[in-house]
């Protein structure tokens, strides 16, 4: 039996959610944009979800605007933001943090508006000297996210968000890691637009969401409907939709029945790793989500561990799945001032709900076995060197 | 009779009423139910004891697996329109792939020239996308179709320019159904080295596609029209010669740069399977449909003042456009409220607009307000056909008893001579 | 679009559909134009004590129109011409719950039936 250790890159799809999708997969025709009763039926049912992924984050209904996915999401805010403020001819830069995940950090290069970079600590953490640091006169963005998919250390955001408002600037956080995993408000953290992804919590991939406050200049950047109250244009996936909306609901019902299951787990492994010779526990001071850890072994190469972990039926990653095609060392660990040897180390296990402790046990016998054989040989031993 | 019986009689008569008003759906262009094949398939990457994974994930079997499913389902897509596996590029849809194509290529280029050229009946996606570039500076040519909905070829060649990058036609309307001679457009953007973009989103498994011979550079594909899952589509991007364009989405560099953003295995999986079965029953189908769609027609050509948008002959089978003269669309439908039909697309219907399509083919206000697009598809049946045929001939007797254009008409009175307030 | 219960009753079971002869007691108020997808003609029968005694109506239009414009016939019938005239769009509107996209319906019905009345006082005065 394999074990799936790696869900921050994405979730088994709950159960009561498969169920929730199946008959707009299967009984039901019909375009949402259709006036007969075929359409209606899908339209309620996206309303229905929206009101659900609403209530996860504190938002309200009519903030919530669905597109395809985190991805999209975030490309649709920077693009649509710097679009928006060009078409306003009000000169602006944005501010992004050097950890974000590459759906912010990629579009950003792409920009009308000119981009500066926040420096993250060794922690991994955003303090609001950083932010200060990236500020010029012209910043009309900032972009945080709410917790790391690597090291999955979360974000002070109230801090950040209040100079934010001090400054006249609008705040954007990527909230697809944490939602589902930790309490968010919308409403009360005052920023302007989150990104959400449906199958980080269970839900299906080809789903996410970009929750907006009314205030934040946004165009939209795909054209050909008058969808999603004219910021998303093309025939709304309808299943995935509902289906976010049924994981985004059992999220909001379970957070704190899975945040004890998941850190249980967690801090079972982090003492386990302890007692393995040269781990290092990446950010492991900081305040991080409560089923991710990302640790360097040292002396090893990363990809190395995961091929021989996989032979053992364990499913872990190096960083964000994303990107583990390419072998540079994660520019989150650079960004913390890990040595580029280490960092080449990186292993990330991250935990769901479906986890046990045997899981743990597992994990934690293959990496001894890895670890200490390799220790021992002296091809490995020369290579440290 | 007593009273009970009476009873039992009206509810039996309305146990009858109720089945036989059991919505009859022919709306297939805006979009069809997922083929339960295709559900099967995808539910093998969705289900608890299912293959998932992130297909992106290169360091263990379950993002494997997934990887191998996309793959295997990149080959299906690709099979039906005589495509390389390699030059399909999985999206979130048709709009999206027409974004991705039209803006892409347009920017990728912009050094060459920043004229477009492309036709007034195409999708919103295609048009909206043109307008967008027009705001960032592009020129576009929107061409007038002939009156059957077709372009006229040497129109179309005189709109060319020495700066013109892009052209963009759609194959098969999505209002109207008419088939457009793309090898004939290809081949003049051929000689011109101009980029050639076609909206396939109709035509995918409706008309044989062959990419191989086709003079084609981008093709968009949508899933959800052909009996597929909703929230995935493709662009075909052809390689050789290699087509270039500038990417929309960005972030892991996905679909070799061109399209960022975690692929939906399961979506994925349900595209190939749908295209899987339309390569494998196409002709089948379509002579079946086509026998409906004449089926149809025959019931309703007799009615006076009925006239068909579009070509008749450069169609698609399921495809049948009919304006019912003096007869107001929306009411039409609201009398017709047992079939799932639409004035118009979808993407349009809910605003009071006649639809631009039938406007820019030069139907009159009076006969693109009273436009109905019925559409057919694999889950039709003649016994439907007949149903619509009853409802329609009722319906549209009711509505022209109530119409004082239809009593105009009928004394002779010239409606074109009559000053009306315009509101 | 979902129709209201009330535009539904009027659209299925229109109240006065039809036309009158031309006469001298007869006014005729035909609104709207088929460019707009809308055209109501309202004809109102009025006896010698400028009493509304009978109303029809033919209407092409979508069915907050025909609706409009039915209600409207049943509305007038037994008022006088003075009483008819206060009818205002946003009375029938409001009985028709009629949504924002179709309040130019009821606009159409206030119009057709001034046109009428109009119409009928033209020929009262030749």
């Amino acid at each position: 039996m394999a074990v799936y250790l790696d869900n921050n890159a994405t979730t088994l799809i709950d159960e009561n959610v498969l169920q929730a999708m199946l008959p707009y997969m299967a009984q039901v025709a019909g375009n949402p944009s259709s006036v007969h009763r075929f359409g209606r039926l899908q339209k309620d049912a996206i309303e229905q979800a929206r009101e659900s992924v609403a209530k996860l984050v504190g938002a309200r209904a009519e903030q919530v605007v669905f597109t395809s996915g985190g991805t999209e999401s975030n490309n649709l805010l920077l693009n649509g933001f710097s679009q928006r403020t060009a078409e306003q001819n009000t000169y602006g830069r944005i501010a992004v943090s050097a950890i974000e995940h590459m759906s912010v950090l990629e579009p950003a290069k792409h920009l009308w508006l000119a981009v500066d970079a926040i420096a993250a600590d060794e922690n991994g953490s955003i303090t609001i000297r950083a932010v200060e640091k990236a500020m010029t006169e012209q910043t009309a963005l900032i972009s945080v996210m709410a917790a790391n998919n690597e090291t999955g250390v979360i974000q002070e955001l109230s801090p950040l968000v209040e100079y934010a408002h001090q400054h006249n600037c609008f705040f954007h956080t990527d909230a697809s890691q944490a939602a589902g995993k930790i309490a968010l408000n919308f409403a009360d953290s005052g920023v302007h637009a989150m990104t959400l992804s449906a199958h980080k919590l269970y839900g299906p991939v080809g789903a996410g969401a970009l929750v907006i406050d009314k205030h934040l200049p946004l165009a939209k950047i795909q054209y050909g409907g008058a969808q999603e109250k004219n910021l998303r244009a093309g025939t709304e996936n309808v299943p995935a939709i509902v289906g976010f909306g049924k994981a985004a609901e059992l999220a909001l019902a379970d957070l704190q029945a899975r945040k004890m299951h998941v850190l249980a787990l967690r801090q079972a492994l982090e003492k386990g790793l302890k007692n393995i010779g040269g781990v290092t526990i990446f950010a492991e001071k900081a305040d991080r989500l409560p089923n991710t850890v990302q640790f360097g072994v040292e002396g090893f190469d990363g990809e190395t561990l995961l091929m021989q972990l996989d032979r053992k039926a364990i499913a872990v990653s190096s960083g964000s799945a994303c990107t583990s095609g390419k072998s540079e060392p994660s520019h989150v660990l650079k960004a913390m001032q890990v040595p580029d040897a280490l960092a080449n180390s990186a292993i990330r296990v991250s935990f769901g709900k479906n986890n046990t402790m045997s899981d743990v046990d597992t994990l934690l016998s293959a990496l001894r076995d890895i670890i200490e054989i390799n220790q021992h040989s002296p091809v490995m031993m020369a290579s440290n060197v | 009779m007593s009273e009970q019986t009476a009873n039992k009689s009206a509810a039996s008569n309305s146990a009858a009423a109720k089945a036989k008003q059991k919505p009859i759906y022919l709306d297939y262009s805006a979009t069809t139910p997922i083929d339960e094949r295709v559900v099967t398939e995808m539910l093998k990457y969705m289900g608890p004891d299912s293959h998932f994974g992130n297909p992106a994930s290169r360091s263990h079997s379950f993002g494997w697996d997934a990887e191998a499913a996309v793959e295997e389902a990149r080959k299906q897509v690709a099979d039906l329109v005589g495509a390389n596996p390699k030059e399909i590029v999985f999206t979130s849809g048709a709009t999206e792939s027409d974004n991705l194509a039209i803006k892409g290529v347009a920017h990728f280029n912009q050094k060459r020239g920043k004229h477009i050229v492309t036709c007034k009946t195409e999708h919103k996606a295609v048009l909206d996308s043109c307008r967008q570039l027009e705001r960032e500076g592009y020129e576009v040519t929107y061409l007038d179709p002939m009156p059957n909905g077709l372009i006229d070829l040497k129109v179309f060649e005189d709109a060319l320019r020495d700066d013109t990058t892009l052209v963009s036609i759609m194959h098969v309307n999505n209002e109207i159904g008419v088939i457009q001679d793309i090898a004939a457009i290809g081949r003049i953007c051929r000689d011109r080295k101009i980029i050639f973009h076609v909206d396939a989103a109709q035509s995918a498994g409706k008309v044989d596609i062959n990419l191989d011979v086709l003079p084609v550079d981008l093709m968009s594909f949508s899933a959800h029209k052909i009996y597929g899952p909703k929230g995935i589509g493709a662009l075909y991007v052809q390689r050789k010669p290699r087509v270039r364009l500038e990417a929309q989405m960005h972030g892991g560099g996905h679909e070799r740069g061109m399209r960022s953003g975690t692929l939906a295995t399961h979506q994925i999986v349900g595209m190939g399977e749908a295209f899987r079965i339309a390569k494998q029953e196409m002709t089948a189908e379509n002579e079946r449909l086509l026998k409906l769609r004449n089926k149809l027609y025959d019931g309703v050509k007799d009615i006076e003042e009925v006239y068909v948008n579009g070509d008749m002959e450069h169609r698609i089978a399921g495809n049948l456009n009919i304006s019912f003269n003096y007869v107001e669309g929306e009411s039409l439908l609201m009398a017709l409220n047992n079939l799932a039909i639409s004035s118009g697309s979808a993407c349009t219907s809910a605003s009071l607009e006649p639809s631009y399509v039938l406007r820019a083919l030069g139907r009159n206000d009076e006969l693109a307000h009273s436009s109905i697009r019925f559409t057919i598809g694999r889950y039709t049946t003649e016994e439907e056909i007949d149903r619509a045929i009853e409802n329609i001939r009722v319906a549209v007797e009711k509505l022209r008893n109530l119409s004082p254009l239809w009593d105009m008409y009928k004394e002779g009175i010239d409606l074109n001579s009559i000053e009306w307030a315009a509101h | 679009m979902a129709y209201g219960e009330k535009v539904l009753d009027h659209y299925e079971n229109p109240r006065n559909v039809g036309s009158f002869e031309n006469a001298n007691n007869v006014g005729t108020g035909m609104v709207g134009a088929p460019a707009c997808g809308d055209v109501m003609k309202l004809q109102i029968k009025v006896n010698d004590n400028g009493v509304i005694e009978d109303a029809v109506f033919k209407t092409y239009g979508c069915g907050s129109a025909i609706a409009s414009s039915s209600l409207l016939t049943e509305w007038v019938k037994g008022k006088t011409l003075a009483e008819a005239r206060q009818i205002k769009n946003t009375q029938i509107a409001e009985e028709l719950a009629l949504p924002p996209v179709k309040i130019h319906c009821s606009v159409l019905a206030e119009d057709a039936i001034n046109a009428a009345i109009a119409d009928y006082q033209k020929k009262q005065t030749i």
